[in-house]
């Protein structure tokens, strides 16, 4: 049994299985590293802004994430959800802390990691087929074999029939498809994802989050998922974490101990789901506020 | 935003069941209206001109008349011109035009992408080439034609200057515009840094750049042109100093109905080309070309 598991259970034998903040990052340091895919350590991201002020996006954030799970990151709207990210996947470095990936520190980009974009990032002067393509020929692999083993993706993705397609030609959830084929293709062990249907109308979202689960189930990779729906986040992941107001810290971190596989559409309305959401949102009801008021401030 | 452009595009192809028919006439209809006030607008024109003329209110002497011009064009088509035969002075010109567009695009594109590249030189360099774009450009002309000769050289050179400028700012202002999303997912997927110009940086700012051609290559026209007013042996130029030299404003006339006539010749063809180097840009449902 690993250890994330272990402290739920532990949790709920105590606390008629009520979410619990997970305390168990705090205290993992004593043990061994290579156990996690992911592991941030107090890290912090400054920025520095045009008027040559410091901007602190994230501050002292610890997150750990073991091989083949799911955690989802959910906060306030401009907290810093996404710069974690981009610590994690190496496009940034921490300005204090550590990031590890596999018990490394992370240095320049992981070819492990996979990560999908808010904003469509497929190229929009390629066609589909090309698009999915593009990571292994990147690798440099023979041009047959990327691109055969493109189709398969494409298929697998449900977009068969419109690999000669280019993305303005397609809709929205249907370049999402294309943007997670394009991930996929890479086999990550590590999948960053950075509200990746915010974009989408509910019922595509749905589908494609759906997918987004078989697809996971099969290639076994460690997921980081940003959002900003907690719903979302609920449905999808098996450790729920919560960060303030920006700078973003964690603030708790949940398990979510909903049974898999799982139905999307279907597991909202089931009272566990419910309760884990009162639960959570309380946590996260806060920070939104902090958040508003100061939007609200910066406005007027 | 893309969903949206594809969502009236989708509108305009459907054809709806009703009311098609009559928006096909309307626009067969507004079609021949359009047309025929383009030739009207023609014909008030240089009709105005040549009765001016005939009436005295115009002295052809000084501004020409349509008919003469016509008949210089006729001259030159079936005598041929002072220099030689026309074909070969609108010969001499293309291919000075043609030399500096394509060198002067390669160069543009090239400085372009690697300032762009390269925020330290571009620092470095941003204000020389400032400077040099502040000049007019055509100055350089009797330099080349010292340093190079009254040959094709000097003309090619000319029309490299004035090319290259125009087509280096829209690759460098491409480059700079990439969107960061497209760089940090190509990252992610495995790009090498050249890879990443190669594969990203340049389809990407292909959009500026093509927007630059069109406006480049009536530079490099301009630069040819002048060249060759400045001393030359042969081209379209030359046969305009020469009318001028003669007070030939028929000549003048003439020669410059030939350059409009090439000139548009090959504004369709760069158009050609645009559209085959961007096929997958959303097809804009709006007329917007006149």
């Amino acid at each position: 049994m690993k250890w994330w598991q272990k402290t739920t259970y532990e949790r709920s034998a105590v606390n008629n299985s009520l979410p619990m903040k997970d305390v168990s990052t705090s205290t993992q340091n004593a043990r061994d590293r290579s156990t996690y895919a992911i592991e941030l350590r107090d890290a912090t991201k400054r920025f520095l802004t045009p008027t040559g002020q410091a901007y602190t996006a994230i501050r002292d954030v610890t997150l750990s994430v073991a091989p083949g799970e799911f955690c989802a990151v959910v906060g306030p709207t401009g907290c810093g959800k996404s710069t974690t990210l981009s610590l994690i996947s190496g496009l940034e470095r921490p300005s204090g802390g550590e990031v590890q990936v596999m018990g490394e520190p992370v240095q320049g980009i992981d070819p492990r990691i996979g990560y999908v974009f808010q904003a469509d990032a497929v190229f929009p002067w390629k066609n589909v087929l090309s698009n999915v393509a593009t990571g292994p020929l990147f690798r440099g692999q023979p041009k047959a074999e990327a691109l055969g083993r493109a189709h398969e993706w494409i298929a697998r993705v449900g977009l068969a029939g419109f690999e000669d397609r280019y993305p303005h030609q397609l809709s929205g959830g249907m370049r999402k498809r294309a943007a997670l084929a394009q991930t996929f293709i890479n086999e990550p062990q590590i999948l960053l994802m950075d509200e990746p249907f915010s974009a989408l109308d509910v019922q595509t979202r749905i589908l494609m989050e759906d997918e987004l689960l078989q697809l996971w189930s099969s290639l076994k990779a460690s997921v980081v998922f940003v959002t900003h729906d907690l719903e979302e986040a609920i449905s999808l992941a098996d450790r729920v974490c919560v960060l303030t107001a920006g700078p973003a810290t964690v603030k708790g971190i949940y398990t979510i101990d909903l049974p898999r596989p799982r139905k999307v559409e279907e597991i909202r309305f089931e009272p566990r789901f419910v309760q884990l959401y009162q639960e959570i949102w309380e946590d996260l009801r806060n920070e939104v506020m902090i958040s508003y008021e100061r939007q609200k401030q910066r406005v007027s | 935003m893309n969903v949206r452009s594809n969502a009236s595009h989708e509108t305009l192809t459907t054809p709806a069941s009703t009311g098609v028919p009559s928006a096909i006439a309307a626009r067969r209809r507004r079609r021949i209206v359009v047309n025929s006030l383009r030739v009207l607008f023609f014909v008030v024109i240089i009709g105005g001109w040549e009765l001016g003329s005939r009436f005295g209110v115009i002295d052809p002497f000084f501004w020409g008349q349509p008919s003469g011009i016509w008949a210089q064009i006729v001259k030159w088509v079936t005598q041929g011109t002072a220099q030689g035969p026309l074909w070969q002075q609108i010969a001499v010109t293309l291919e000075e035009t043609i030399l500096g567009f394509v060198i002067g695009v390669v160069l543009g594109i090239i400085f372009g992408v690697v300032l762009g590249r390269n925020r330290f030189l571009a620092d470095i360099l941003g204000p020389y080439i400032k400077a040099a774009n502040a000049i007019p450009r055509v100055v350089l002309g009797p330099l080349f034609i010292i340093g190079l000769g009254l040959g094709m050289q000097s003309k090619v050179a000319l029309s490299v200057v004035m090319v290259f400028f125009i087509v280096f700012f829209n690759a460098f202002q491409g480059v700079r515009e990439v969107d960061r999303n497209l760089l940090a997912n190509a990252r992610i997927l495995g790009a090498s840094p050249r890879q990443l110009t190669t594969a990203v940086i340049i389809p990407s700012a292909l959009t500026w750049i093509i927007a630059s051609l069109h406006t480049s290559f009536s530079f490099a026209l301009v630069g040819a042109v002048v060249g060759e007013f400045l001393g030359s042996t042969q081209g379209i130029g030359l046969m305009i100093q020469t009318a001028m030299g003669t007070f030939n404003a028929n000549g003048v006339f003439a020669a410059m109905v030939i350059l409009a006539v090439v000139a548009l010749i090959m504004e369709a063809l760069v158009t050609a080309l645009e559209n085959r180097l961007i096929t997958w840009r959303p097809n804009t449902v709006s007329d917007v070309t006149i």
